[in-house]
């Protein structure tokens, strides 16, 4: 063998053997890549409390649009809430593929009449957005939000896998958990639920609604529900809760499905307070606020007060 | 015009069906941009079926087995009849899976054997193209005796599926993939690039959210195997194995077009072998095989001295002793070929002895509403996977033995993946045969006046249900269940847990007459593997004998609602 050849061989059998071995020693007992960002800052939008004005406003009338205007108006009108320039992200409930008439979801006039508003109080941008149980395209296109939010003027989000953020909720029970972006990056956020029962929490009203904002696999919330909805209130406190109570959903939520199941009290609660919110709203269900115990449950966490008359409640019709 | 011309009109027709077909296959799918009018109907926007339509095997196939036609099948005929006239025209100018083994046989190849004057050679007709008739014969007879089976190999189907089941959904993975391990490099003009390529990508690509398909290995080895074997035989498929390609050659028996060869200045080159598709032997000297022949016209343009021509009525009187007249028929014997027929006819009584079908109910075999008895269903099905395709919910899968090996590759439900959706009828609007008849929304959930579409029914897990087995609270299912009255009522109790707390729980039962099968209970249910209730086929509306009840109930459950 010439010394030329055999340089040249070891050589190149030392450079492999001490890069396969600096590979395995570099990659000895390396952090396996953790997730990161998790975002800490809570969703709370809420407005200033004012002596002005009541903290809850029904509105009763057979015009879902005048019913809306009117108890916007009671509670200090749009200009309150959304200011000029603001990001304003509208959650109403779009859980389910059912028409209007069948009242598993928000109305869609409301939802449309709520975007016009907050276009007109000078919002750069609204986004109307919900996590869906049924497939998000036939929820929003049956529902008729999408087209009318769109109508309206507002960006109609469907949600995928990267429109959610990893957020920590600090509850008792929730912690990590992917809620919507639109929902963590705006300026204000106006909860617009529809009164249904639920054979579990008693009712879906506002703060259930709340489930809508997060993904993952949030079917397990239900073994704790009180305390879930509970933090999720904590988390994420909206500008605003507009109800709607123009159909209610009295029997079989909370997907319904028969129209036999549909009352229409023709009415819209605009409120500051989520829990007073709802504790107005469940009246419509017939059921005793005191038998739903996440509405006690967030009363006593301090989150609002069930008791809305004392809060400064105001009916219009 | 020049023959060089018809060649290149030869190679767009191929560029176009192919792109024609590959996006009906895309366009089998929900679009998010529907609106739905006043009757709640949602149908696509167009008839992508007809991708499937247009095949005379599929037609032939149903034909024979259920003795209709259905619907859009009818336009297999726009092949079925030129194919008279013309010869195999749609294996060389029209068939998309054709026009794929085409371009992947025709990439330069690093065999000795297939380069060169070896090339021609391998080109000659071969023994193992009568392979693919008796297929079709087996295929044939099976379906006259009532299994349909020639969607297994049908190229239509074939590639249909493969596109819509493997293809895409794999492509949507590893988009997602590689655009995720690019951003997580955290350099951005390359997070930015990746994130475009992406959003490109899945607005003409991708569905709205990724796609997952049982037993997706076992099609695509299938596919990837045929795509394979054009690389050591020039159109393997096309030429030894296609059914459809078999039966345009029995009817290719009488064409008035064809190839006319003189020898006089005919200097053995051999370029018209070497270009040879159908492997026809075009070669003046040897048989021209009639049959085998897609009518490319590859030889025509490629021979410097015009001794071949096609044309009408090919002139009968340049046959010599040593310029042989064609071969008009297909080459197979008859003795095969009364085999053949009898092994498939033979087919029938063989499966249907088997365990998984009268004597044994297949709780897996939930169809897709509107699906046909088992034994019409089995006679239609051609497993082009657009039910898959189009399925909103990914809830439509092909199956691989869960419906007995007859069954294979036809769709059933995995509610545990997706459930099927009350309002929803696009699988029943795809489907090219009717092995899924269409529905209308409101003959799938019912009215006052007939019951709705039933698919099966849920079964609770008493073992696994958390307010059964772990004194933990939980309705998921009876919040779910989309029907009014719900299928899923709940009883209140009060349980004592391993620390001697007391709960009070709801405990669901199902009520199987109200119940539809179809499976949101088992998609929601939140014990995240094996769910706590799950649904089987029992009480499918397409069955007389897979039920339960003695009678259903019509009218609403006396229970009280909690």
């Amino acid at each position: 063998m010439k010394r030329r050849e055999f340089l040249g061989k070891t050589s190149k059998a030392v450079a492999l053997a001490a890069v396969t071995g600096g590979t395995g020693l570099l990659f000895h007992n390396r952090q396996v890549h953790t997730r990161s960002g998790i975002v800490t800052q809570a969703a709370d939008f809420q407005v200033e409390a004012s002596g002005d004005w009541p903290q809850v406003v029904l509105a009763h009338n057979e015009d879902p649009t005048i019913a809306l205007r009117m108890s916007l108006d009671g509670i200090g009108g749009i200009g309150r809430f959304v200011m000029k320039g603001e990001k304003v992200t509208v959650k109403p409930n779009v859980a389910w593929d059912r028409t209007p008439e069948q009242a598993a979801n928000t109305s869609p006039i409301l939802v449309g009449e709520i975007v016009t508003q907050c276009l007109a109080a000078g919002a750069a941008r609204v986004i109307v957005t919900d996590v869906t149980c049924h497939d998000a395209r036939r929820c929003f296109a049956r529902s008729g939000i999408r087209e009318a939010a769109e109508k309206a003027g507002a960006e109609v989000i469907l949600p995928t896998e990267s429109d959610f953020v990893d957020a920590d909720l600090k509850g008792e029970l929730l912690t990590e958990w992917p809620v919507l972006r639109a929902v963590m990056e705006c300026d204000r956020l106006i909860n617009v639920p529809i009164v249904k029962q639920h054979s579990l929490s008693g009712c879906t009203i506002g703060m259930k609604n709340l489930y809508g904002i997060i993904g993952g696999r949030r079917h397990r919330l239900h073994q704790q529900i009180d305390q879930s909805i509970v933090d999720l209130a904590r988390f994420s406190k909206p500008t605003l809760v507009v109800v709607d109570a123009t159909r209610v959903l009295l029997r079989n939520g909370p997907t319904g499905g028969s129209l036999a199941d549909v009352a229409t009290p023709n009415t819209v609660i605009c409120a500051t307070d989520q829990v007073a919110a709802d504790a107005r709203a469940v009246e419509f269900l017939d059921i005793p606020v005191e038998r739903i115990g996440h509405i006690r449950l967030a009363e006593k966490s301090g989150l609002g007060t069930a008791h809305y008359r004392a809060a400064g409640y105001k009916e219009l019709t | 015009m020049t023959i060089r011309t018809a060649r290149s009109i030869r190679r767009l027709s191929q560029i176009v069906f192919f792109v024609l077909f590959f996006w009906l296959i895309l366009k089998t799918n929900f679009d998010v941009n529907l609106t739905p009018d006043d009757t709640g109907h949602i149908s696509l926007p167009y008839p992508v079926s007809i991708a499937l339509e247009f095949d005379p095997l599929a037609a032939v196939g149903t034909l024979l087995a259920t003795g209709t036609l259905y619907k859009g099948l009818l336009w297999s005929l726009t092949i079925l009849i030129p194919t008279v006239f013309f010869g195999r025209f749609f294996c060389g100018w029209v068939c998309p899976m054709g026009t794929l083994n085409h371009w992947i046989s025709e990439i330069p190849s690093e065999r000795r054997s297939r380069r060169g004057k070896n090339k021609i050679q391998a080109n000659r007709y071969k023994p193992y193209q009568k392979i693919k008739y008796y297929i079709l014969l087996v295929m044939l007879a099976g379906a006259l005796a009532g299994t349909l089976q020639t969607g297994l190999l049908d190229p239509l189907s074939l590639l249909a599926r493969s596109i819509g089941t493997v293809v895409l959904p794999t492509l949507h993975a590893g988009a997602q993939g590689v655009t995720s391990w690019i951003t997580s490099l955290g350099i951005s003009p390359l997070s930015s690039l990746a994130e475009g390529t992406y959003s490109v990508l899945s607005a003409f690509l991708l569905p709205f959210r990724p796609m997952f398909f049982n037993t997706i290995v076992s099609l695509g080895l299938f596919f990837a195997i045929v795509l394979i074997l054009n690389r050591v035989f020039t159109r393997f498929w096309c030429r030894g194995i296609c059914p459809l390609g078999a039966l345009l050659g029995l009817f290719s028996r009488w064409t008035i077009f064809g190839l006319e060869k003189r020898e006089t200045n005919c200097d053995n080159c051999g370029l018209c072998a070497q270009h040879c598709q159908g492997g026809d032997n075009p070669e003046p000297g040897l048989r021209w095989h009639q049959a085998e022949c897609h009518v490319c016209l590859n030889c025509q343009a490629a021979c410097p001295r015009g001794s071949l021509k096609f044309t009408f009525f090919p002139k009968s009187d340049t046959a010599s002793i040593t310029n042989p007249p064609p071969v008009e028929a297909v080459d197979i014997t008859r003795r095969k070929a009364v085999a053949a027929t009898a092994a498939g006819l033979l087919m029938l009584p063989l499966l249907r002895s088997g365990a998984s079908f009268a004597a044994n109910p297949q709780p897996m075999a939930v169809r897709p509403p509107g699906s046909v008895g088992e034994a019409d269903f089995l006679a239609r099905c051609i497993r082009c996977g657009q039910c898959m395709r189009v399925c909103p919910n990914n809830a439509l899968h092909p199956t691989l033995l869960e419906t007995g090996i007859e069954g294979i590759w036809t769709p059933i439900l995995i509610a545990r993946i997706g459930y099927c959706e009350p309002t929803c009828t696009l699988c029943t609007q795809v489907c090219p045969t009717g092995a899924i008849e269409e529905l209308t929304v409101t003959a799938k959930v019912g009215d006052e006046s007939r019951p709705p579409m039933r698919i099966g029914t849920a079964f609770i897990d008493r073992g696994r249900c958390l307010p059964w087995a772990m004194a933990t609270p939980c309705i998921v299912c009876e919040e779910w269940c989309p029907t009014s009255p719900k299928a899923i009522y709940l009883e209140e109790l009060t349980v004592t847990d391993s620390r001697g707390k007391t709960v009070v729980v709801k405990r669901p039962y199902v009520d199987p007459n109200l119940c539809t099968g179809c499976g949101a209970c088992e998609f929601a249910c939140p014990v995240a593997d094996r769910a706590a209730i799950r649904i089987t086929s029992v009480g499918e509306s397409r069955s007389r004998e897979n039920q339960i009840l003695l009678e259903r109930r019509t009218a609403p459950r006396q229970h009280d609602h909690e």
